[in-house]
């Protein structure tokens, strides 16, 4: 169904090419799943199978594509519009009309379909994702997972005999996440329709698919059956670390393949696990950084956090967790001080006045925090230019406050890390190699984010709040987010991240705290919060259950006499 | 139980207004025919200067717009129409009263504002002075025309959804539709992206003003925004965008020459038409001309065009009632047979109560059947949120 025949892509004005030798065949009615990391090439791949590469983004393509029998060497990617269905990343930027059924309806128009056909293979398609109840909603109105939901459906009114998914889930909550890829499964199991998908949520897609394509990152790809792909790969969910690590073969893919393989293992395992889930120490008894008290948010009707207490200490770091709407940004732009409070009261330690009541240049030397899309932060052309910049805000806010010290608390809050550390200094700690002459811009998700906390972080705050962090990140840059945020706690900085990712908090928190509807419903520790519920727990912790393990690290520890394979 | 009484209640609803539109089945009315009703409104409303045909024309105005608008986000705005017709009819009498007095003797003087003098060579215009209740009266009359074509534009939007009007257009002018629907699209995008920078730079603690702040703001929001039309571009080329619309340069360039000329001579036509200086058949005839070049511009370029058109909005009786109730008050109008032209422009010197000239006002209220020629519109579908 696709072919790539010994392809290479390399774009203008770079050095080394993209992809190089690829050689790859998807048969029909597969499922195949594209991993590598972020900047391996996933996205020129899956652009070029209906020649967007390089039709649209220029560069050279050498060798030769086939999709559907057609060459994009002669065809332009218009004119595979009947045959490649495409969806990206984000589903509102590739919206043309502004209600569900026109958009729907946009690639049959094009096609010139004929106006009854096009009625009923409209009428079908809304079934097909169910989304026939909003078919006469505004986009814009819809949910990021309704959304992009439409858009898989606005591709297959074509009727295309392929589907492109370029990480159709990056952008979206876990349940959302889930409908997404329930309706990409039903398009695989009822139509019969060839699926190249890319995705950094393995654990959730990995169980549907025929075949793995893996980009090592040197432009390579090595396809094939996803245990044996997944063998070799550094990308990897916990339940295949864990696999690896007990010597299964082949390889679970799936909990339910690892649940069926586990008793052994776990009749091999102490009752409780030899370390703690997280290589950091916790201090229970710390003095506390920031508290918060009767934190209320409302935006007309709509109350986003209703009267809400939270105390967070040094050196703790804390995920915020809950689905979408819950409140969860809300609550941390009310304690920076830079959103809307209607009600309630924020005290730092060491600090004299609330944030809120502070010119923002002060509030954020005492709170920082890292929006969800933290480009929005970055404005200047080089990456050297914004961290002279943080060091002269910072420097500026230092002197501002030592004139008003004597009128006010002489001790007002000394930053956590104490002596100012210039911007690059940390941006080297987070994430050592990033040129000062790049674009900000240019830079990846992970290294823009790494950026955005090293300028946030200039200003000394005692308190880092993180809103969705790992939104787009991949396994490695989540792994290196993780290790930067365990040095801070060391450091003393009391640390909250608002998260979907259970992975990610198992692995960096210390403390979950879970909102609903604007309240707080759960607050614990993390070994307690993320095993009480079964649809909450890490991956490790589903498969071994009713032992208390939480990650792949800590089964490792237990069986330390075992050499890992 | 509940959940069968909760799907028979709407059903029921819907009989009702259905029985109240003529036992139809509510649809939206073609978008054209909402224009071409509108237009030939205001088209009687620029021919007449008498207050009580002007409030005629407001009154069925309303009444249309009131019985046959949906509660769609477009068709709220018209509240925001009246306001900007009475702004309208307010400011030219402010002007009047202010700047301009040239008081005859058979005026009747309301009151005297202190009048400033100005320098000689700004002798033509006075500012203040005696204000007489004729220059009040005609200053209001003509705001009150300019104020009832604006309500029947704001009819049109309110009663059309303009995108869907967008649609209509003929297929060589596709991607002027296109590009508009886009364009109007990416405004609220646009806006949401500012809040959003404007509120993450707080972060960085820098809430001054200035070029500095502007550009902190600017540059992120014209990155993202560069970054999604890139995006946008991406998808509709992978969608089938402009597949078959291939024309060749030089019947592109004729499509284009066509097309100019035919705009003229429409300009030229309605000018004539309108304006009452030029003799009617240069209007008639310039008219012509523009629209048979018009549409043979738009059928050259719509040629090599293959698309089809989901649900297109069909024309059926009720459009032509539509269409000829609103053209017959033009018509009567324009004609200025059958009844005292005069009647239509009643002077202000003697100052008297003017008398209602029958057949415009007849015409007027036939527009006003519209409302019930038009469908009912179809029920609330939550297009706004």
């Amino acid at each position: 169904m696709i072919l790539f025949d010994h392809v290479g892509v390399t774009y203008d004005g770079a050095t080394a090419p993209v992809l190089r030798d690829v050689r790859l065949d998807v048969e029909e009615g597969e499922l195949c799943l594209v991993i590598g990391h972020t900047g391996s090439g996933k996205s020129t791949l899956l652009a070029a199978i209906n020649g967007l590469v390089p039709h649209f983004t220029g560069g050279t393509l050498t060798g030769r594509v086939l999709a559907g029998g057609r060459d994009t060497a002669r065809f332009r990617p218009r004119e595979l519009a009947d045959v490649v269905g495409v969806v990206g990343q984000d589903p509102l930027a590739g919206f043309v009309t502004d209600t569900v059924e026109e958009e729907l309806a946009y690639t049959m128009e094009q096609l010139a379909v004929d106006p009854a056909a096009m009625r009923a293979r409209l009428e079908e398609t809304l079934d097909l994702l169910g989304i026939a109840g909003l078919r006469h909603r505004a986009l814009r109105t819809l949910s990021g997972g309704q959304q992009q939901r439409v858009a898989i459906g606005a591709a297959m009114t074509a009727h295309p005999r392929i589907l492109v998914l370029d990480e159709p889930t990056s952008a979206l909550d876990p349940a959302s996440a889930e409908d997404v890829l329930a309706a990409i499964t039903r398009l695989v199991h009822d139509l019969g329709v060839t699926v190249v998908l890319a995705e950094h949520r393995l654990e959730r897609v990995l169980p549907y698919a025929d075949r793995v394509a893996w980009l090592p990152g040197d432009g390579t790809v090595t396809a094939g059956d996803p245990a044996a792909v997944l063998s070799l790969a550094a990308v990897a969910p916990p339940v295949v670390e864990l696999g690896r690590l007990a010597g299964w073969d082949p390889l679970p893919l799936s909990v339910r393949d690892a649940r069926r393989r586990a008793p052994q293992l776990r009749r091999q395992l102490p009752g409780t696990p030899p370390v703690s889930h997280r290589s950091a120490r916790t201090d229970r008894d710390a003095p506390p950084a920031l508290t918060a008290c009767g934190i209320v948010v409302r935006y007309g009707p709509l109350i986003a956090v209703r009267g809400v207490d939270l105390t967070l200490r040094r050196g703790e770091s804390t995920a915020l967790m809950g689905r979408n709407g819950s409140g969860k940004s809300s609550l941390l732009w009310a304690v920076q001080g830079s959103g809307r409070r209607s009600a309630g009261s924020v005290s730092v330690a060491g600090a004299a006045a609330d944030p809120a009541k502070l010119p923002p240049a002060g509030a954020r030397r005492l709170v920082g925090l890292v929006p969800q899309t933290p480009a929005d932060l970055l404005y200047l052309d080089t990456v050297a230019a914004e961290l002279a910049q943080a060091d002269r805000d910072a420097r500026d806010a230092r002197d501002a406050r030592g004139r008003s010290a004597g009128a006010r608390d002489s001790s007002a809050g000394t930053g956590a890390s104490g002596e100012a550390v210039t911007a690059r200094a940390i941006l080297d700690d987070i994430a050592p190699g990033i040129s000062p002459r790049m674009h900000p811009r240019d830079l990846s998700a992970g290294q823009q984010l790494a950026l955005v906390l090293a300028v946030q972080l200039a200003a000394a705050p005692a308190v880092i709040l993180l809103d969705e962090p790992t939104r787009g990140l991949d396994y490695r840059a989540k792994a290196g987010l993780a290790g930067t945020l365990d040095r801070l706690a060391a450091r003393g900085h009391a640390i909250v991240v608002a998260t979907h990712d259970v992975e990610f908090a198992t692995r960096s928190c210390d403390r979950v705290v879970v909102m609903a509807e604007g309240e707080i419903v759960t607050d614990g520790p993390a070994a307690t919060a993320l095993t009480a519920s079964p649809t909450f727990a890490p991956q490790v912790a589903k498969i071994l259950a009713p032992l208390p393990y939480l990650t792949v690290a800590q089964v490792a520890a237990a069986l330390d006499p075992v050499p890992a394979p | 139980m509940s959940a069968v009484t909760g799907q028979v209640m709407p059903a029921a609803r819907r009989r009702g207004t259905a029985a109240s539109g003529g036992g139809r089945l509510p649809r939206a009315l073609h978008p054209v025919a909402w224009w071409v009703w509108a237009c030939a409104l205001a088209t009687a409303a620029s021919r007449t200067s008498n207050p009580l045909l002007l409030l005629l024309i407001f009154a069925v105005v309303g009444v249309v717009v009131t019985a046959r608008r949906t509660d769609a986000p477009w068709a709220r705005g018209y509240r925001f129409y009246l306001g900007m017709a009475l702004a309208v009819i307010v400011i030219r009498v402010i002007f009047r009263v202010v700047f301009e007095s040239g008081v005859t003797p058979g005026d009747l003087i309301l009151f005297r504002l202190p009048s400033i003098p100005t320098p000689a060579w700004y002798a033509g215009v006075q500012i203040g002075g005696p204000v007489s209740l004729q220059a009040v009266a005609s200053a209001t009359l003509d705001g009150a025309r300019l104020a009832c074509l604006l309500c029947c534009v704001g009819a049109a939007n309110t009663l059309a959804n303009p995108k869907r009007a967008l649609r209509v257009l003929p297929g060589a002018l596709y991607e002027l539709g296109v590009a508009v629907t886009v364009a109007l699209s990416v405004a609220p995008q646009l806006v949401e992206s500012v809040q959003r920078v404007r509120r993450a730079r707080r972060l960085r603690g820098t809430s001054g003003r200035g070029p500095r702040a502007l550009r902190a703001i600017a540059i992120p929001v014209l990155h993202d925004s560069l970054e999604r039309s890139l995006q946008l571009a991406a998808g509709m080329d992978s969608r089938g965008y402009g597949r078959t619309g291939s024309a060749t340069p030089a019947s592109r360039r004729l499509t284009a020459t066509l097309m100019l000329a035919g705009l003229a001579g429409l300009c030229i036509g309605a000018y004539g038409l309108l304006a009452a200086t030029l003799p009617h058949a240069v209007g008639i005839g310039g008219f012509a001309a523009g629209a048979a070049l018009c549409v043979a511009g738009l059928a050259l370029g719509g040629r090599r065009v293959s698309r089809s058109r989901y649900r297109p909005d069909p024309w059926r009786w009720p459009e032509w009632a539509v269409v000829s109730c609103g053209l017959a008050s033009a018509v009567v109008l324009c004609l200025s047979t059958g009844y005292d032209p005069a009647s239509l422009n009643p002077g202000l010197y003697p100052l008297q109560w003017p008398s209602l000239p029958l057949l415009p006002a007849a015409a007027i209220l036939v527009s006003a059947l519209a409302a019930l020629a038009a469908p009912p519109p179809p029920a609330a579908t939550g297009a706004g949120g």
